[in-house]
């Protein structure tokens, strides 16, 4: 089976992240770029699948020629070739031109009987980009996956929400978008590395994947961000001496947050 | 011009061992000190990594990198743990390399694939309990009798030789006499279980706690006459290489854990405050730490130097020992200082400076002691022999 996965380079969790001044878009060159740990994960279950089942793992990436990082890890972790959509026309894209453009990159292959995606980015989190990119397809769509099934005709998760755990099934193709739980990716080895030089990665244009500059980027983008801020810095919490009474104080507090 | 750049595949492992190093052994490798337990779950994803075959070309089933690789992955391991490091060194440069370097193609056959694997581990057998520095002056013995050799002796401090996925004991034994009247040095394999062959528990150490070290003894050990690797009476050279190629690879885990002080370092002195500052603003903390960046920044260039002669093939004894007693000197410096910067909670065994320093000590004796590394410069200056 062919399954395509959606990848993105992050800034790295671990380093400071911020927007830039000008435009609230990300600066991308006060962090260090990593590929985003959720689509890791989202990689490795691809691998699994492939092996269980034969097949190609495809990455797509959306993303500026330095993302080329993040695809060549995805490689070194095994998947076999990639499409990268880069452009400058792409910069400031919001999760509706992302996902238009992610879907016409996948329109490009052949054949793709299964998308796998992180749930939702680190960065920009709108946990909104796959549901978006099945719809743009026309396929169904299985999402916060913390388990994944698949015999090469049908996909079937349990998916995790807030509200309990269900199992869900889908005819293929379809799409995915996993969760933290659904695995640990493995660590590329030095073959893998060596191996992953030599795999083809196909650059696109906005133009190649059939959409035109002005259907994506910043000044045609359907949601506008008007002014941001850095996040404060964390407080000091409340600390709470038990005199006998900690149990109660506890549920006061959990029930002052609306936690219970 | 000299270019220290690493390559794109060289830092791309960086990347990947440094990760390991960071999401796996750093949260769990305090409880393995503490119970001075082998760590099997890290070393497994060691070698789902490919990091114990690095060296070793792909079709001996191992993954084609070079020497530098492993050097790379030992210094990203020690800046966290130098237990799992020194793990992956003992079982890569004395488990796998004699056999690979020295092995015939049925031993490379039989042994290679599952140790550069890392299915399961091979050990070294030099250090003898009446000589370490003087390493020459083996008393275990093999005599052939038949097509069998029988070994007698004992070996002290060996790393890996007694884990549940230890499969052979690489040994030096004296075979016989020399024309000029010396010994007759050889090397020879003696596989997990041989009846005569025991393991005694495991030592209490200082420092490396999650590592296994365990003293080796001999009483009439047969093993079959085809284990003797590579040529009779050529096991004092063939150690002498083995020890050489380790000396740069035990500076790369030296740097590695100078390099992790440093880190610790360099958050504790932005977060901890005294006085109303952050630490990491007086000038006693900033001077230590210049220092501590000093030594480990000079120390991993003199086994980058090291290690880029050995893979263009050039004499590199001297830089090997360098390298080895840089290093070394470096771990111990940063880890005193960097107990230092930590205070009371450098002394703690939770904190990962007090595991530094207690793992440090050992740099300067592992793999040739200091005072080795500086004969051995010495040696390599010309200078006439006593």
């Amino acid at each position: 089976m062919n399954i395509v996965v959606l990848v993105k380079q992050v800034p790295d969790t671990w380093s400071e992240r911020k927007l830039s001044d000008a435009d609230h878009t990300l600066d991308r060159a006060s962090a260090d770029a990593v590929l985003d740990e959720i689509n890791e994960r989202a990689v490795e279950e691809a691998l699994l699948a492939k092996e269980a089942q034969g097949g190609e793992v495809t990455v797509v990436c959306m993303g500026p020629e330095r993302a080329n990082e993040a695809i060549r890890k995805a490689l070194s972790m095994g998947a076999d070739s990639a499409v990268h959509v880069s452009d400058e026309a792409l910069h400031g894209s919001d999760a509706v031109q992302t996902a238009r453009t992610l879907a016409a990159a996948i329109g490009t292959l052949e054949s793709v009987d299964l998308v796998i995606a992180g749930n939702e980015s680190t960065d920009g989190r709108a946990g909104a980009v796959p549901a978006m990119v099945a719809e743009l397809l026309g396929w169904p769509q299985l999402t916060y996956a913390r388990k994944l099934d698949t015999d090469g005709q049908s996909v079937s998760i349990e998916r995790e929400s807030d509200a309990g755990v269900a199992t869900v099934e889908a005819n293929l193709p379809a799409l995915v978008s996993v969760t933290e739980k659904i695995n640990e990716p493995r660590y590329p080895s030095f073959k893998g590395i060596m191996a992953a030089k030599k795999k083809p990665v196909s650059t696109l244009s906005v133009a190649d994947v059939g959409l035109s500059a002005d259907e994506v980027g910043l000044g045609s983008a359907p949601t506008q961000v008007v002014s941001s801020a850095p996040a404060p810095p964390k407080e000091a919490g409340v600390k709470v001496t038990d005199e006998g009474e900690g149990g109660v104080q506890i549920v006061e507090f959990l029930s002052g947050q609306k936690l219970v | 011009m000299v270019d220290h750049r690493l390559s794109e595949e060289h830092e791309a492992l960086r990347q990947s061992v440094e990760a390991f190093a960071r999401k796996e052994v750093a949260p769990v490798i305090g409880e393995y000190y503490e119970r001075a337990e082998f760590p099997y779950p890290l070393v497994r994803g060691m070698a789902n990594m490919g990091l114990f075959g690095l060296p070793v070309a792909e079709e001996q089933g191992g993954m084609g990198g070079d020497y530098f690789a492993l050097c790379l992955a030992l210094e990203e391991l020690a800046r966290v743990d130098s237990s799992v490091a020194i793990t992956l060194e003992a079982g890569v440069s004395l488990g796998v390399m004699p056999i690979s370097r020295f092995g015939n193609e049925q031993q490379k056959r039989q042994w290679l694939p599952r140790l550069a694997s890392g299915e399961v581990l091979g050990a070294f057998g030099l250090t003898e309990p009446g000589g370490g520095s003087d390493a020459g002056a083996t008393r275990t013995t093999a005599v052939l009798d038949g097509d069998e050799w029988v070994v007698n002796g004992s070996k002290s401090f060996i790393t890996n030789s007694g884990t549940d996925i230890t499969a052979l004991v690489t040994v030096t034994a004296v075979t016989g006499e020399k024309p000029d009247g010396g010994k007759e040095i050889s090397t020879i394999l003696v596989p997990a279980g041989t009846p005569g062959f025991t393991v005694a528990p495991k030592y209490s150490k200082v420092g490396w706690n999650a590592s296994d070290t365990h003293e080796l003894s001999f009483d009439n050990c047969r093993v079959p006459a085809e284990n003797l690797l590579g040529e009779r009476g050529r096991g004092y050279a063939q150690f002498l290489s083995i020890l050489t190629e380790g000396r740069v690879a035990i500076a790369a885990l030296g740097v590695g854990l100078a390099q992790g002080c440093v880190d610790e370092c360099l958050r504790y002195a932005g977060e901890r405050e005294a006085f109303g500052h952050r630490i990491g603003g007086y000038q006693a903390i900033q001077f230590k730490l210049a220092d501590m960046e000093l030594r480990t920044h000079t120390a991993r260039l003199a086994y980058y130097d090291a290690a880029s002669r050995m893979l263009r093939g050039e004499s590199y004894r001297k830089q090997a020992a360098a390298a080895k007693l840089a290093s070394s000197n470096a771990a111990m410096d940063n880890a005193r200082d960097a107990t230092q910067i930590f205070g009371g909670y450098g002394f703690m065994n939770e904190t990962p400076v007090g595991r530094f320093y207690r793992d440090a000590k050992i740099l300067e004796i592992g793999e040739g002691t200091s005072e080795v590394q500086r004969m051995l410069i010495a040696r390599e200056l010309g200078l006439p022999s006593a």
